[in-house]
């Protein structure tokens, strides 16, 4: 049997639109839980481009993927910044369950997009 | 705005050391002091006494304007009603407090018999159940009024907490006070000298935080945000539900402690409470 190619691309099509969606999703997440002032509250502290009245605490929040090369190392900073900076104020995300592992993951991905 | 953030360094550089090691309140209050000064250049020392709008224009402001017709007046008048009302043994506050309601600068203060530092709130309330009276709550209503008058009548009086040197848990009790506001708390992780010392002048969202230099003065305080007066205990406990900790209750010796440790760091400002705030 053949399966045409016509099919083969749709299929293939398919999967790589569900995929952009699911990212779409998960951006729009993280988005939302770093707005959320009970949640990642990133704008307590940090400008975010379409984030009103951010704090000035901590530098803003853009240009990421150039200053965050490496996505792990900007997860990391988010879950436990003490690690790097002993002397921190940001909170330990994932280290004291502020977020879940998921909700790193959404706020990460929205993250990288500034 | 890039901050030094060398105070809480320096102090906590103290505490780390051996229990036996020199702890100095006076270089201490000196380091303290220094750093608002110079971080915060422009402002007269005095004017520290004015909490976060020594330091917000735009807050000042409004603040300026609500002091016109200041919304604690009413709670002074009730605290002198209260003041004046003997007690049902005919006795009264000013049995307690011989030379009249202008206590502020008296207070905390350690209290070599008692073997604690004793607030003017605990003082209030010792006062009462030694009269057969019931204690007041600590954070709100008839003791926040008491306080405001006895307040009032103290304006212009300055902070001099002073540490005895003939007994040694008065040290321990400032350094608890001290280790308390070093301390990382709460899930958020942070310690009151994060938000008011390394970070203070900065915008949390839209609010400044404020300067840990005066916290102790206006007290008690008409919160815009309380809709009435509250202690200085009751913002403790507020504060550390905010990062997420569990609050000590109003007058624990934790918060006493941190009271004794806190105004000291002020000595030298005017005590002005009274105080409206948002």
């Amino acid at each position: 049997m053949r399966m045409s190619y016509r099919a083969a691309g749709a299929a293939l099509l398919a999967l790589m639109l569900g995929t952009v969606q699911a990212a779409d999703e998960s951006v729009a997440a993280g988005k939302e839980l770093a707005f959320s002032r009970a949640k990642g509250n990133c704008l307590a502290c940090h400008y975010i481009d379409g984030g009103a009245s951010p704090g000035n605490i901590a530098p803003p929040l853009m240009a990421m993927s150039v200053r965050f090369p490496e996505r792990a190392k900007l997860r990391a900073q988010i879950w436990d910044a003490t690690v790097t900076n002993p002397n921190t104020i940001m909170p330990p995300f994932g280290k004291h369950r502020i977020l879940t592992e998921r909700e790193i993951d959404q706020i990460v991905d929205f993250i990288m997009t500034l | 705005m890039k901050m030094t953030h060398i105070l809480p360094l320096l102090l906590l550089a103290g505490s780390t050391l051996p229990a036996h090691a020199a702890t100095d309140p006076q270089a201490d209050i000196d380091k303290f002091q220094h750093y608002y000064l110079k971080t915060f250049s422009s402002v007269e020392r005095s004017d520290f006494a004015n909490g976060a709008y020594a330091i917000d224009p735009v807050g000042r402001e409004n603040w300026e304007a609500i002091e016109e017709f200041p919304p604690y007046e009413p709670f002074i008048d009730e605290g002198r009603t209260m003041w004046e009302t003997p007690f049902a043994n005919g006795k009264s506050y000013a049995d307690c407090f011989p030379d009249g309601p202008a206590q502020r600068q008296n207070y905390p203060h350690w209290d070599k018999e008692q073997g604690q530092v004793v607030t003017l709130a605990l003082a209030i309330n010792q006062c009462r159940e030694a009269n057969g009276e019931k204690p007041l709550k600590y954070k709100k209503g008839a003791i926040a009024s008491l306080l405001a008058y006895m307040a009032y009548e103290s304006r212009g009086q300055v902070t001099n907490v002073t540490l005895p040197e003939d007994d040694p848990r008065a040290l321990a009790a400032y350094q608890a006070g001290k280790d308390f506001w070093l301390a990382r708390r709460g899930q958020l992780n942070f310690s009151c000298a994060h938000c008011h010392a390394g970070y203070t002048g900065t915008q949390l969202r839209t609010e400044t935080l404020s300067p840990a230099f005066g916290h102790t003065t206006g007290w008690p305080v008409y919160r815009a945000k309380w809709g009435e007066l509250g202690t200085l205990h009751r913002r403790f406990g507020g504060c550390n539900k905010q990062v997420r900790a569990k609050a000590f209750p109003a007058q624990s010796e934790e918060y006493r402690n941190l009271e004794y440790f806190l105004t000291m760091m002020s000595n030298g400002l005017e005590f002005n409470g009274p105080s409206a705030r948002k």
